[in-house]
């Protein structure tokens, strides 16, 4: 079904919960190396969507496409390839921050020494040995990143990823998790103008479907802030 | 797969030294429950049936705390989620958390049994002590892959605390009978008869039906 320079295709692909469609017959082309970035209020599906291509959830209808592997049936062969970074952290709290990051590593057979390494990226090896559960939201968010990127992947799905940061601390993931990680990346955003900076498609959800869909270039924060009236 | 395991299991071990919520409590609770039979009975000792199955009882009601548990620290904090989005084989979770249960039965009966010996048991259990070791592995072998199970089963309900006991009581029956049974001569009153075989390989037999269930359905529970 897709070309291979696409890193996401989805072609009518739908997902529901229970009786509720939380996502309807979504269509759309990303290629690689580039950035989606999906706009939507509460409950327009953009999680739905996230966590569906993060191999999470099974699509219930249409076809959905991830680095050149058909869902769900070969999930195996992409999940070590994806990023995901969702509302929640995947941190155990009890553990610090530098046992979860090991425990990932090792879960994705990256060597020990790339645990420091991410974490002098994200500008937490001062408070490493931490657990998790003293860390203000923000270091918590920083470790976060810090697990998503840590395999390497070549496709990033970032719910929100900025939630929490302090400006500065924003600007210190940009390398990782920005368009200067060179990866593609599928982003929610409520942010117009500050999510339109760096994408190439945009995407809008509304009651679960596609409301907007069009190069970044050409969509104004108008239209987004449509999506939210 | 091993190394996914180990790396699994070193969680494991390391989130129950952090927050002792499981070995402690069942630890706790089996002592208490001696304490309760003791006066319930009215007896200070017990020998031959009645203490196979004031010891069994309470063990399984003890691990029914740990399966409770097993699985939670992983569904509140997203640990599933960050295991399903690994490259990795899924039964190592299942081999993981049946090795982790196993280990906080153990442990759980390195502090329960002699406390069962001091409070309750009439004979001796120094004699009894390496054949009662055989029944104590199989069992906990048995409770472990079934406890897994309920707790990945029940774990995806809202219902968590009633689910665990509804599911597993009734399918952990047999390794309390088969248990109980082989203990039944340790515990003689004239002193440790010999262990009884057919027993102890009744609960062999369960380990192996529930280890090849376990393994066949493990991935289903996982599945969104």
């Amino acid at each position: 079904m897709p070309a291979n320079d696409h890193a996401v295709v989805l072609r009518g692909a739908g997902r529901r919960y229970g009786e509720r469609a939380a996502l309807r017959d979504v269509s759309l082309e990303l290629p690689a190396g580039q950035t989606l970035v999906v706009f939507g209020p509460n409950g327009a599906g953009k999680t739905t969507l996230l966590r569906m291509l993060a191999t999470l959830l099974r699509p219930h209808a249409g076809e959905v496409c991830v680095l050149g592997r058909e869902l769900p049936d070969s999930g195996y062969a992409v999940r070590g390839r994806i990023g995901f970074l969702g509302h929640e952290p995947l941190l155990y709290r009890e553990l610090s921050g530098r046992e979860n990051l090991r425990y990932h590593a090792r879960l994705h057979r990256r060597p020990a020494a790339c645990v420091q390494e991410v974490l002098d990226a994200v500008g937490m090896s001062a408070r490493a040995d931490d657990p998790v559960a003293e860390l203000s939201r923000g270091m918590v968010q920083r470790l976060a990143i810090a697990r998503t990127v840590l395999h390497e992947p070549e496709l990033l799905l970032l719910d929100e990823p900025l939630a929490n940061l302090d400006p500065a601390a924003a600007a210190q993931v940009q390398p990782l998790i920005g368009r200067a990680s060179g990866r593609t990346r599928v982003v929610t955003s409520h942010d117009p103008a500050g999510g339109l900076d760096g994408a190439d498609l945009a995407l809008g959800l509304r009651g679960g479907r596609v409301a907007l869909l069009a190069p970044a270039s050409a969509v104004t924060t108008a239209q987004i802030a449509e999506l939210y009236a | 797969m091993r190394q996914t395991v180990a790396a699994l299991l070193a969680k494991e071990l390391a989130l129950e030294l952090r927050t002792r919520e499981a070995v402690p409590a069942m630890v706790l609770f089996s002592i208490t429950t001696y304490v309760v039979f003791h006066f319930g009975l009215d007896r200070d000792r017990v020998t031959g049936d009645l203490a196979a199955g004031v010891l069994w009882v309470t063990l399984l009601f003890a691990a029914i705390l740990g399966i409770n548990r097993l699985f939670v620290a992983d569904h509140e904090q997203g640990g599933f989620d960050g295991f399903l989005l690994a490259p990795v084989d899924r039964t190592a979770l299942l081999v993981a958390k049946v090795i982790a249960l196993f280990s906080f039965l153990c442990v759980v009966e390195v502090v329960a049994v002699p406390a069962f010996a001091i409070l309750l048991l009439g004979p001796s259990l120094t004699q009894a002590l390496p054949e009662l070791l055989l029944v104590l592995v199989a069992a906990n072998a048995g409770i472990a892959v079934v406890g897994t199970l309920v707790a990945a089963l029940a774990i995806q309900t809202r219902a968590r605390d009633l689910i665990v006991p509804l599911l597993a009581l009734p399918l952990l029956v047999p390794v309390v009978l088969a248990a109980a049974q082989g203990t039944t001569p340790l515990f003689a009153e004239g002193g440790a008869g010999a262990l009884a075989g057919d027993w102890l390989a009744v609960l062999a037999l369960y380990d192996l039906l529930f280890a090849l269930i376990a393994y066949a359905v493990f991935d289903f529970l996982l599945e969104d």
